[in-house]
């Protein structure tokens, strides 16, 4: 019979449908890491000294450092003196609109479908877009810069406004923090920066495309997004990169803070290449997001859909060190091929009564593995903390595998910590009554996928949800045999 | 003849449910089917489907076609419907959704457009208004916490939407208080019509006087062993299946738990 064990099968076979390269102009440092080659880098991007000596330091500290291996994942040793560390398209210059970037570069995201012009003619959505590493253009500023909100690249704040990136900049998650943090610190290339004054909602979704292009360029992102007092932001990020046989390393950095009454609201659509059927290749996704909810009645809310790269892990959280603060984690993670997750989140608890909800969905397929890790702490501080925790996993055929480590330390006799878990396959009943009812087993393989995840799924800015289905979708196709 | 299955044999493994089925549906006629317990009529309606976990051999044809055939999906299309004995629940796909989804599928595959949202709902409001549901349902995961009862009104709704020319209803009446049977009858009785069969396959003898059969057939053992009209329903329900005779007791203990 045609059931789900054919599903992987064609599920594993599925060929990546954004694997392209553009042609780019590309301006490379050579490969390796050294001391030279970040004063290179931060002599390029014309950065000021203290920058450069945050970045040495943690670049110091980061060779006394030996890489982790406590994560549910295997791969091959990576050797880090074989990476291009910074690759920039050149700058054309003086680009007066969008019709001035570089056309391969136009036509490479209208193949990933979001080309710039459509996404400046779509209303309340402003697109930051990142190409190797330095941002090409960028849209709605002036709308933004009326309300005081600024939304540029890294680069760009460190030249415009390093009064507001230098406090906060390893403010939550310090260069000392973890190894790929430590190596991110030394040799982030650009990222986006996001201030949100006092009191203001950002009136429009801030959006970044994120996209690794050049062959072996491993890509440093850091980001940064603070909300002042009562401020209020949504922040979507989505990336795909194209096919490359060799893995490339990807160690982004994020870090949020929320100051009084502030909201952050963090979503990802990740969907970089995740290696071939034989689980050659792929993006490894070794990424450090953290928000800091740091004053009180704060929010910070991470939403993540992660469906590419070979290897992912990352546990997006949150410290709620405000007293009344909230943290969210809600991910849908699915892995296919050989592709591996590691990723769930960490909620601290430091104020008083600071609650948490963490949602998590992983979908299995292939030989997928997918790992739940989460850490819920609550300190002596925290009084009347809480936590509601539910993990749930979908496997799709018998060579997958879903894990889940939930580690609690509860310090506060008063906190409430509450953990469920569910482990599910799509079943014959399932799949038989959707195509009695006339849909296919594709379509209904995906319906059911994406009603497994609808908690999260609603969690997401409305053109997010769509997308976030449809990669879904796509991810599901040509699952019938 | 809409439907013609002739010396239909399925099983699981080593284990034959059905035993040479012989049955003809003509369009617009309403066909009981009874029996005990394990006599394979749950099995016939899931063959019928196209469930896939048996092995089939003998032939089915539906308007002279292949049915055996087809896929579940391609059956749905030309006009198979289904009511399930258990209806799965589908967590977080919406009933309403799930709806939309199944009648483009098969209006697609019908050479037929897809209906808009709007016009989808003109559709399903009307056919709601059949069996008595009232819109709370349409947002609630398809037959997540759904009642007994309100799931078979679900069945029935998706089935007067989906206007299939042969329905089959397997014991679509069981747990269901008298004023759920009434409502589910009513709305069996709206897709009544020349062009349409039903094949309803139940226990008792009460859904027969709210959806009046032309013909009634007594399963057993895997087999069609005796055929009447509704007087038979009548006297079964009298007398029992222990009248049924020597045929049916054997076959009994040779027949096995015919619900995959």
């Amino acid at each position: 019979m045609t059931g789900v064990s054919d599903d992987v099968r064609e599920f594993v076979s599925q060929q990546y449908q954004y694997g392209f390269s553009t042609d780019l102009d590309t301006d490379v440092v050579p490969k390796g890491l050294n001391e030279d080659v970040i004063r290179l880098i931060s002599a390029k991007k014309h950065e000021p000294d203290w920058l450069l000596e945050w970045r040495l330091r943690a670049y110091r500290y980061w060779i006394t450092l030996e890489e982790p291996h406590w994560q549910n994942v295997h791969y091959g040793p990576i050797d880090y003196q074989d990476i291009i560390y910074y690759a920039a398209p050149k700058p054309k210059p003086e680009l007066a609109s969008l019709d001035e970037v570089d056309p391969e570069l136009r036509t490479m995201f209208d193949k990933l479908g979001i080309s710039l012009a459509e996404q400046e003619r779509l209303s309340g959505v402003a697109v930051d877009a990142i190409v190797d590493s330095v941002s090409v253009a960028t849209t709605f500023k002036q709308k933004l810069a009326d309300v005081g909100v600024i939304f540029c690249s890294f680069s760009e704040a460190v030249q415009n406004h390093p009064e507001l990136v230098r406090p906060y900049l390893g403010s939550v998650v310090p260069y000392r923090d973890n190894y790929f943090a430590t190596l991110n610190s030394a040799v982030f290339t650009d990222g986006s920066f996001c201030f949100i004054p006092k009191g203001v909602h950002c009136p429009m979704e801030l959006s970044t495309y994120f996209r690794i292009n050049a062959a072996d360029t491993g890509q440093f992102e850091r980001t940064l997004i603070v909300a002042e007092e009562g401020a209020d932001v949504s922040y979507l990020e989505g990336c795909t990169a194209p096919m490359r046989d060799n893995n490339q390393l990807h160690a982004a950095v994020v870090e949020l803070v929320a100051l009084e009454g502030a909201r952050i609201k963090y979503s990802t659509v990740q969907n970089w290449y995740p290696g071939d059927a034989e689980g050659r290749g792929g993006i490894y996704n070794f990424v450090t997001k953290r928000g800091k909810c740091a004053g009180a009645n704060s929010r910070i809310s991470w939403t993540q859909v992660e469906t590419g790269s070979a290897i992912t892990w990352k546990y997006p959280g949150v410290i709620l060190q405000g007293d009344n603060s909230v943290g969210e984690f809600y991910s849908v993670a699915l892995t296919a091929n050989h592709q591996q997750a590691d990723t769930g989140t960490k909620m601290i608890h430091i104020g008083k009564n600071t609650h948490s909800t963490i949602v998590s969905k992983a979908i299995s397929a292939g030989h997928g593995q997918n790992t739940y890790r989460g850490l819920v702490k609550t300190l002596r501080s925290a009084e009347g903390a809480r936590n509601h925790t539910r993990c749930d996993s979908l496997l799709l055929g018998s060579d997958s595998g879903a894990h889940t480590f939930p580690y609690i330390e509860v310090k506060h006799p008063s906190a409430q910590v509450e953990h469920e878990a569910s482990t599910s396959k799509i079943s014959e009943d399932q799949l038989f009554y959707c195509r009695q009812r006339g849909i296919s087993e594709e379509d209904a393989v995906s319906m059911i996928v994406n009603g497994f995840c609808r908690e999260v799924f609603k969690e997401l800015p409305m053109e997010f949800a769509v997308e976030a289905q449809r990669l879904l979708s796509v991810s599901l196709e040509g699952s019938v045999g | 003849m809409m439907l013609q299955i002739e010396n239909l044999h399925a099983q699981i493994g080593e284990n034959e449910i059905l035993r040479g089925v012989n049955l003809e549906v003509a369009a617009g006629e309403v066909h009981a089917i009874m029996g005990p317990n394990g006599s394979g009529k749950s099995t016939l309606a899931n063959v019928l489907a196209g469930h896939e976990a048996y092995d089939i051999t003998g032939t089915v044809l539906f308007e002279g076609e292949d049915l055996l055939a087809l896929s579940p999906e391609d059956r749905a299309a030309a006009g198979v419907f289904l009511a399930f004995q258990h209806p799965v629940e589908i967590p977080g796909v919406g009933n309403l959704y799930f709806l939309r989804t199944a009648l483009n599928s098969v209006r697609r595959q019908r050479g037929l457009g897809e209906l808009d949202v709007m016009g989808f709902l003109a559709l399903a409001r009307e056919r709601m208004k059949l069996v008595e549901m009232d819109e709370s349902f349409m947002s609630r995961s398809v037959n997540e916490d759904f009642s007994g009862g309100e799931k078979k009104r679900n069945e029935i709704l998706q089935m007067t939407v989906l206007e299939p020319k042969l329905a089959i209803l397997d014991e679509t009446d069981s747990g269901l208080d008298i004023d759920a049977l009434r409502i589910v009858a009513g709305g069996v009785n709206a897709l009544r019509g020349p062009d349409r069969a039903l094949v309803v396959i139940t226990h008792h003898q009460r859904l027969l006087d709210y959806i009046v059969p032309d013909q009634v057939h007594v399963m057993a053992g895997g087999r069609i062993v005796r055929s009447g009209d509704k007087h038979l329903a009548l006297e079964l329900e009298a007398h029992g299946y222990a009248d049924l005779g020597q045929e049916v007791a054997s076959d009994r203990s040779a027949s096995v738990g015919a619900t995959p």
